[in-house]
């Protein structure tokens, strides 16, 4: 008997969302879009640089280091200018990243055994990128040093770098990228409709339809639970297999371990979208809730940036983001193979949050009875 | 089109309509909780966020330093990581005791000084310092790998100071404009004004618009002698000015509270900030004009106005980096030109052949936007 | 009616074959001819989706005609629409207020939108607030105000600078009869200074009280002219049956299946039938009926309408013919209400309610918006919890035993409110699920109830598609599908078409004779007349209780001997004002 109410609760769910074909487009086709999209524009790689050289050298060393910046990958227009001021400005309205201002003596102090000085100028605004592209005009410097005659002899000396990057040898940011997105499209999504499906029945008055009947506020929550999560494990499918197949993402763990986990990562997102669904008297106040909790919990989400680097009074905060676990996840599964022991550690908070949040939601249906 | 109205209609007549207009909006801004929750409070969490929370800066990385052989030297080496002020270091022996560590992502990456690490560098055998990073993010990769050779640019450099190495070759000197330190606050906190405003701005306004096609009041507006043309404009000046008060008080927080420095004219942020409201604001009409709906308003002002402004403006990604195709919808995005003069205006001062090229643009896609709206809010329902 | 010899008065309005179509749907409005004169009430009639609001927008301008002209104020709207707009008033169906400005601020904004000059405010405004009876509200905000007061801000804010022509849709909605009373005794007082007024409204009723009237149905114009032209069709045709004794549904429900007999409503312990031109009226078959008394009674508006329709749907109900019987279980009280009082804060919305309702009995609760008797319902179908007293409803206790009593009523909300995503199949099978039917008696149930409200063309269809009679089929449909012992009914058919108004009665009154127990609530005089008890529920007290022939009693006085259901109810509140 309960089952047969479940039953009917679920099946109306979902065609409630996929009947409409309006509904279908919007489940499917934003998503898809996000994806591919995000996959590709958020990235904190920097290419197609634009430099400026004021070379003041008139030896080949000059020319020699100008070749090597402009046979990097990273670079792509080099411009050429003649004084100071037009360095300035070239910089100052942003038509190129960076400078390089190489001395007049630089080609004579190289061949003269001497060390030579060049300088970069890079445009702080964009701090992020200016880092990158310093590290990178860096290595290049180096790599000129170590074939001047200086550098030839100094070799023995001068320490090699031998660096290596496990999980992701060549630094592919879509590798980053698009386990990132599995997670967080899911939240997006996920909190959306949740937050909505309450906060619409209220409107449209059928939530007291759904009182009136024989069904128990737990079937109800149940039955408002399980729809989103079988949405959500359809995105995150098809997800993981774009991942594998369109961004040819290594999946070195177990696929049953990410499922396993999503399902309480759904449920922790289903009861948050639910308990601000039971907060709010209008789909206005939902839309607002959901997005009021959307940006902070992508942003404090280890998602853009490492949770250490933010201040220490401040991470705490993130406990109760279900994005910052199932991010852990999704990145170790994809990439490290995490252990079981680790997702089972990720996953406990996930079901905690579920058990909180849903609770919480079941308590605020009954009181709205009051 | 906007309906010409008669012209037997006295001036008097059509100021007076538009005063009472903006005067009601005021006084529904003033009275709805979402509004000032949009205005106001979202734009603090929002600034608070990227003030303190969301920090590009690699401070403190935890990585592991394995000292295979301690000798002295290796123990100098490995002092300069530890004085870094870009690591949290943990020494280990052996690189395997890091292992599960790296992959537990309890350290971003490990620094292996190779137990031959002394001799070869007494022999001339170019020694060798393995530095092993977790590339599953590639950007916190990067900084650890760079922070590392500057750790070991930092010690060849103290050793040929003091005689005992050869100064390299060519010394790289390098120096941040604008932004010496490399704050990230310092780009992050102009970039969110921008998303501040495209809140208020888009939507905001556009479910406001919205809302009046709910609630009936727009029906009875229309059936009054007022004109589309006052009805829009009446919407438009009290969000523009509210998008204004938001900035402004974004930017007292940004100076007073994160020292975020300002070098540019106030003149100057006015001016870009009034251009940028004008296709937020026109954005937010034209969607609240077509949907006619609270909920379909809301989506699509996210999608097409504080997504595009968060990910497509070159506030968090570079767009050069982009590839071509979405390199080519950043250019509609008005955001994109507001960001890169908003952070001038603060850390670089006033650029103004700079900001004329951006006002320029943002004018011209705020009037197809105003076109598009004004086309579809004639007086008719239908 | 007065003005009807007078020829004199030119035509404000003039429409000449128009038609309008949203979609591939048929016309909203389909070759509509039709004149609107000066100083006349001209009356929009008809029942909802009948096409009223897509013609008053086409006279506003705001919409314009697919084929032929509308001309207002001697403007065609399609050329001239600002001139149109300076000089009308027009109230949409919300008012079109601002419900987080304060009753001034509405009107400056007003004032200001049709800019009446500043030296004549302070007279207008004065002269607004009295009429309108709102001078003591001024700072409220519009949102706060009641129905029937925002009906008047509506009003006042339309009336800032007199108008030439007043276009009122639905102004009578969501209003409570004395509200609705006090409105037409404004917009009377306004035709007689000449100006033009088209009310708009789904109450049949209201029509007998135009001067002219306009009967659209289904985007047609059935009928057009004094209402007394209309009634005149069914003169000497209407009857009232009276000293019947117990059974008068079953009574209706044979006389309904007689050759001559076009319509029949229940009112209150009478019936009354329409009879097909020259037919006689029924007389008493048996002993049994040798009290019923039959006499002549006035004719009216709705029924000359029902009567151009073809007449009504007949008295069987197959819905009840199929339905289990619970005469036979115990004569204890179905509903019991002993001393229900809700409290939201230091606001009391209902007070100390007490009722019984027995096995068999339709019982009503009647009274304004806002006095609590949806309150009341609530807390009886278990929407909300009572701040004290108790409640039970077929024997379980409403705080202890919510869910096990939920399985044995039937819930049919106020508006619309199945799922309009889903098809019509999906909504029942939906709630056969919810209500724990399965296999075969699911199937069959379902099967049943497609067949009796004939479904089946429509099956796929979303729900929020379907016609606004079929919509109401299906809501009581879905509300019947388990075989309720109770039937909760929210103001169940306003707006409705009385076709369908009808029907829908009709099994209400069959299952009623089956021993299901109905609580209904309703503004709606029609829907009063069918309960064998009503509580007359005011400012959140019970009032008065009893037969809605013993509350017309109460209200009979010399002037009015014989009271409406409306004129009971009027008076039974303004006796409640009195005293307290």
């Amino acid at each position: 008997m309960w089952w047969a109410r479940l039953k009917a609760l679920i099946v109306k769910e979902l065609l409630a969302v996929l009947r409409d074909p309006k509904g279908r487009t919007i489940l499917i086709g934003p998503p898809i879009i996000q994806l591919l999209v995000f996959s590709y524009a958020a990235t904190l790689e920097v290419k197609n640089v634009d430099l400026i050289v004021l070379n003041r050298d008139a030896g080949h060393w000059s020319q020699e280091l100008v070749q090597e910046i402009g046979g990097s990958p990273t670079f792509r227009r080099i411009g050429f200018a003649m004084s100071p001021g037009e360095v300035r400005q070239a910089i100052d309205a942003q038509r190129v990243l960076a400078a390089l201002e190489i001395g007049p003596g630089f080609s004579r102090d190289i061949e003269a055994g001497r060390p030579a000085k060049v300088q970069v100028i890079l445009d702080g605004r964009r701090s992020n990128a200016s880092q990158i592209v310093s590290g990178y005009l860096g290595r290049i410097v180096a790599t000129l040093a170590a074939r001047t005659p200086a550098g030839e002899r100094a070799v023995s000396d001068a320490v090699r770098v031998e660096a290596r990057n496990w999980f992701n040898p060549n630094l592919t940011y879509q590798w980053f990228m698009v386990p990132n997105l599995v997670a967080s499209i899911a939240l997006l999504i996920g909190l959306i409709v949740t937050a909505l499906s309450v906060a619409r029945e209220r409107e449209l008055g059928t939530f007291d339809q759904l009182i009136v009947s024989p069904l128990r506020t737990h079937e109800i929550l149940l039955g408002k639970l399980i729809p989103p999560m079988m949405i959500g494990l359809f995105h995150i499918t098809i997800y993981i297999l774009a991942a594998v197949f369109v961004f040819g993402v290594p999946l070195r763990g177990s696929l049953f371990l990410l499922y396993g986990s999503a399902v309480f990562y759904l449920a922790a997102v289903v009861g948050i979208g639910l308990f601000i669904s039971a907060l709010s008297m209008t789909q206005q106040q939902a839309i607002l809730g959901a997005f009021l909790f959307m940006v902070p919990a992508m942003l404090l989400s280890g998602f853009a940036t490492p949770i250490e680097n933010m201040p220490g009074w401040l991470q705490p905060v993130t406990f109760i983001n279900p994005l910052r676990y199932f991010l852990v996840i999704v990145k170790g599964v994809f990439l490290k193979d995490l252990p079981l022991a680790e997702v089972a550690r990720q996953t406990a908070p996930l079901l905690l949050i579920a058990l909180v949040t849903l609770s919480a939601a079941a308590w605020l249906f009954r009181r709205r009875l009051e | 089109m906007i309906v010409a109205r008669p012209s037997r209609k006295s001036r008097g007549g059509g100021s007076r309509r538009f005063a009472a207009l903006v005067r009601k909006e005021i006084y529904q801004i003033i009275r709805d909780p979402s509004s000032i929750l949009i205005a106001f409070v979202l734009p603090m969490i929002l600034l608070f966020l990227f003030g303190y929370g969301v920090s590009l800066d690699t401070t403190r990385t935890r990585i592991g330093l394995v000292v295979e052989d301690e000798t002295p030297l290796t123990r100098d080496l490995a002092a300069s990581f530890e004085a870094s002020r870009y690591f949290a270091v943990i020494e280990g022996r052996h690189r395997r005791d890091f292992e599960d560590d790296l992959v537990l992502g309890r350290v971003r990456g490990l620094v292996v000084i190779p137990a031959s690490f002394a001799a070869d560098l007494a022999a001339g055998r170019e020694p060798t310092v393995q530095v092993l990073v977790d590339g599953t993010d590639p950007n916190t990769a990067n900084f650890v790998l760079n922070y590392a050779q500057g750790a070991i640019a930092n010690w060849e450099r103290q050793r040929s100071n003091e005689g005992l190495a050869n100064p390299p070759a060519i010394a790289a000197e390098q120096r941040f404009w604008f932004n010496a330190e490399l704050t990230s606050r310092n780009f992050l906190v102009p970039g969110s004004i921008a998303i501040v405003m495209t809140l208020v701005g888009t939507l905001l306004t556009s479910l406001v618009v919205a809302r009046e096609w709910e609630r009936g009041t727009m029906e009875a507006m229309m059936a009054t002698p007022v004109s589309a043309a006052e009805l829009l404009a009446g919407k438009l000046l009290p969000y523009f000015i509210l998008g204004l008060t938001s900035m402004t008080l974004c930017v007292l927080i940004a100076v007073f509270l994160f020292d975020v420095p300002f070098r540019g004219s106030v003149v100057a942020l006015y001016v870009l900030s009034a251009a940028f409201l004008m296709p937020a604001l026109g954005q937010g009409l034209l969607i609240s004009a077509v949907t006619k709906n609270q909920f379909l308003a809301s989506q699509l002002a996210l999608i097409s106005g504080f997504l595009p402004a968060f990910l497509l403006s070159g506030f968090l990604f570079e767009i050069n980096s982009m590839p071509t195709v979405i390199q080519w919808i950043t250019y509609v995005v008005p955001a994109r030109y507001l960001i890169p003069s908003l952070q001038t205006v603060f850390l670089a001062g006033d650029i103004w052949p700079m900001f004329a090229q951006a006002i320029t643009v943002m004018l011209l896609i705020g009037s197809i936007f105003f076109a598009l709206a004004a086309r579809n809010t004639r007086k008719r329902i239908s | 009616m007065t003005r009807r010899d007078e020829p004199s008065s030119a035509p404000f309005a003039r429409l000449t074959a128009v038609t309008k179509r949203f979609g591939r749907t048929p016309p909203a409005l389909d070759g509509i001819d039709a004149t609107m004169r000066g100083a006349e009430i001209t009356g929009l009639v008809g029942p909802d989706g009948a096409g009223k609001t897509t013609l008053i927008r086409l006279m506003t301008g705001l919409m314009l005609p697919d084929e032929g002209n509308v001309e207002v104020l001697g403007h065609d709207t399609r050329q001239h629409p600002a001139e149109i707009q300076t000089a009308i008033g027009y109230m949409p169906q919300r008012f079109g207020l601002y419900e987080d400005l304060s009753v001034q601020e509405n009107l400056d904004l007003y004032a200001d939108l049709r800019g009446l000059p500043t030296p004549e405010r302070a007279r207008t405004f004065a002269e607004l607030l009295e009429f309108t009876d709102l001078g003591r509200f001024t700072t409220r905000l519009a949102g706060r105000l009641s129905g029937g007061m925002k009906q008047k801000l509506g009003l006042a804010c339309a009336l800032l600078r007199k108008p030439q022509l007043l276009l009122l849709d639905e102004p009578g909605v969501g209003v409570d009869p004395i509200s609705r009373r006090d409105l037409w005794r404004m917009v009377r007082k306004l035709t007689e200074e000449g100006i033009g007024v088209v009310w708009s409204t789904a109450y049949l009723e209201e029509a007998e009280a135009c001067d002219h009237v306009l009967l659209l149905n289904r985007g047609r114009l059935m009928f057009s002219g004094p209402p007394r032209e209309m009634t005149a069709r069914v003169e000497d045709r209407v009857y009232r049956l009276t000293g019947i004794d117990g059974r008068r549904r079953d009574r209706l429900a044979r006389l309904l299946g007689e050759e001559g007999v076009i319509d029949g409503v229940i009112q209150g312990e009478a019936i009354r039938l329409v009879m097909k031109p020259g037919v006689p009226p029924p007389r008493p078959v048996n002993d049994e009926e040798a009290s019923v008394r039959t006499t002549a009674a006035p004719p009216r508006f709705e029924d000359a309408f029902v009567d151009m329709l073809g007449g009504g749907p007949g008295g069987r109900s197959r819905l009840a013919e199929t339905q289990r019987s619970f005469i036979a279980e115990d004569d204890k009280p179905v509903i019991e209400a002993h001393g229900l009082t809700k409290r939201f804060g230091d606001f009391t919305a209902a007070a100390d309610i007490t009722f019984d309702i027995a096995r068999g009995e339709i019982f009503g609760l009647l009274g304004p918006n806002g006095a609590g008797k949806s309150t009341t319902f609530k807390m009886l179908c278990g929407l909300l919890k009572p701040t004290a007293g108790d409640g039970r409803v077929a024997g379980f206790d409403l705080r202890r035993d919510a869910p096990a009593a939920r399985n044995r009523l039937g819930y049919m909300a106020q508006k619309f409110s199945l799922y309009g995503d889903l098809s019509v199949g999906q909504n029942l099978n939906f709630f056969a699920g919810v209500y724990g039917l399965s296999g075969a008696r699911k199937r069959e149930r379902i099967d049943l109830m497609t067949e009796i409200f004939e479904f089946r063309p429509v099956a796929d269809m979303s729900a929020k598609d379907l016609p606004l009679g079929l919509k109401q089929r299906l809501a009581l449909a879905c509300a019947v599908l388990h075989e309720p012992e109770v039937l909760f009914l929210d103001e169940p058919t306003s707006g409705v078409d009385p076709i369908t108004r009808r029907e829908f009665w009709t099994h209400i009154n069959g299952l009623v004779e089956k021993g299901v127990t109905v609580l209904v609530t309703t503004h709606f005089m029609d829907e009063a007349e069918y309960c064998d008890r009503i509580s007359l529920i005011y400012r959140g007290r019970s009032i008065a209780l009893g037969s809605p022939d013993e509350m017309k009693t109460r209200a009979a006085s010399e002037n009015l001997p014989d009271p409406s259901m409306e004129d009971a109810f009027i008076a039974l509140v303004q006796a409640s004002e009195e005293a307290a």
